[in-house]
């Protein structure tokens, strides 16, 4: 069905999750053009706080915590290839990362949690550990007083996100794939077994089409016969100047750059499509991050901003397939970082074949298909 | 290279630059201080390790960036003399705490 239409593999959205999938699909040799907004889009690809996190993810899926387990174990190839491929270090490291407690109290919430979050069913197994404020000081030297412990997970890292995107966009480019940006889809109509798309440049014909439009999915997916129940939520960050390497672990909300910067984030906050940064929240981020580390207190900030989270009713990703219309998938995380060595190696070969496997069920958006109660 | 005009008055108070001792007059900046002194490079890039000097001198290019008593990343070309100050040239990102 394929070789009539003026594409393979539509993807709708070029942001992390668009790209890591159209790169992984043009490796495996696949006719792929992606469309996408312009420089006015929503880009969570361009505004996150690129860890590549595990801890702490699952608690209510353990699937989800596996899923992000195998794209952290897989993320250092995925490196080497996008490397090999553009010459483009996205610098991803895994030093493994820490959560820190400021009081006795925050470090026993966040040891449950973690309780919690091992004690399911089904959930992957790795390792991670309680450290106290004493072995603290020998890992993170710099920690201020208020610093009683923290949770310290061997597979946590961080990557430079701006490069990561341009490094898909690269390599997807070098392997065939067609870039087509200020081409917001407007309408997707599935027709005898196949997508015709309206989008700002005109209409394209689609043999299957992959949604991975951030928020614009919620608008999408319904055309499809997928339901894409996503919000925005919005996170701010401060960055300061470039500072010689001080850091050498992602701190969940405090990391430095390969360039040196420091990053200090992120709020969470239902503000619908609102992406304007705010004195208070800033102010609450530069006080938590000079607690942890007082010496932060000297750094001059250069930068700030907001961006808008992908967010589900419970937080997990959604990877879906219509019913109605086969060839139709839906994906959508906010996790775009994280998940893009899952995305680009696991995920791709899955749609190419053009079925999601059965363990998937638990990320599908049928769960969110429950009555209420009489 | 640079030199002060005629009636510019005399130089009366001094500073140290990386330790040197280097006289400078009241309302200068720091950036024109070390210029007037024959010193040209004030850091060095934090990207490249290329040598860089003040430019602009109106506080807009960033070019100028040096440790001013014991804090970095101060704009040499805004900051004003005073007696004593201890200003040190930067190699490289700012250091953490300094």
């Amino acid at each position: 069905m394929d070789a009539k239409h003026e594409t393979e593999f539509a993807v709708i959205g070029g942001g992390l999750v668009g790209t890591a999938i159209g790169w992984g699909l043009a490796r495996l040799g696949k006719r792929v053009t992606i469309l996408d907004e312009g420089d006015v889009a929503f880009r969570a690809s361009r505004g996150n706080f690129a860890l590549v996190w595990v801890q702490s993810k699952g608690l209510g899926m353990p699937r989800y915590a596996a899923w992000t387990k195998l794209s952290s174990d897989t993320w250092a190839g995925l490196a080497e290839s996008l490397e090999g491929e553009t010459a483009i270090d996205v610098h991803f490291r895994r030093p493994g990362g820490f959560n820190l407690a400021l009081g006795e109290e925050e470090l026993e919430r966040k040891m449950l949690q973690l309780k919690r979050l091992h004690n399911q069913p089904n959930m992957v197994s790795y390792g991670y550990e309680v450290v106290d404020r004493a072995r603290l000081q020998t890992m993170l030297p710099e920690i201020g007083p208020d610093v009683v412990g923290g949770i310290y997970c061997p597979l946590d890292g961080h990557t430079n996100a701006l490069k990561l995107l341009r490094a898909f966009h690269t390599g997807f480019a070098r392997l065939g794939g067609v870039y087509r940006p200020a081409n917001a889809v407007e309408r997707i109509v599935p027709e005898s077994g196949a997508f015709r798309i309206d989008h700002g440049g005109g209409v394209m014909m689609a043999g299957r089409v992959i949604l991975a439009a951030g928020n614009g999915n919620a608008r999408l997916a319904p055309m499809l016969g997928l339901n894409a129940a996503v919000r925005p939520q919005r996170g701010q960050i401060v960055v300061t100047e470039r500072l010689k390497p001080f850091l050498n672990h992602p701190v969940m909300t405090i990391r430095q750059t390969d360039e040196g910067s420091v990053m200090l984030g992120d709020s969470l906050e239902e503000a619908g499509f609102d992406d304007t940064v705010g004195m208070g929240v800033i102010s609450t981020i530069a006080e938590r991050a000079t607690r942890i580390f007082p010496l932060l207190g000297r750094a001059n900030v250069v930068r700030s901003w907001a961006a808008l989270r992908v967010m589900t009713k419970d937080g997990f990703p959604i990877y879906d397939q219509s019913r109605a219309y086969p060839g139709a998938f839906l994906t959508t995380c906010h996790s775009g970082v994280t998940l893009a060595a899952a995305h680009a190696l696991n995920l791709a070969p899955m749609l190419a074949a053009g079925v999601l496997p059965e363990d998937f069920a638990p990320f599908s958006a049928r769960r969110f298909d429950v009555q209420a109660a009489a | 290279m640079f030199k002060r005009l005629p009636d510019s008055g005399a130089e009366s108070l001094t500073i140290t630059v990386d330790g040197a001792r280097i006289a400078a007059r009241e309302g200068d900046s720091v950036a024109a201080a070390l210029l007037a002194s024959g010193r040209v490079v004030c850091r060095a890039s934090a990207v490249s390790d290329a040598p860089r000097s003040p430019y602009c001198m109106m506080g807009v290019c960033f070019e100028c960036l040096m440790t001013i008593d014991g804090i970095g990343n101060r704009q040499a070309c805004l900051v004003r003399v005073a007696e004593g100050m201890r200003v040190e040239t930067q190699s490289g990102a700012r250091e953490f705490g300094r």
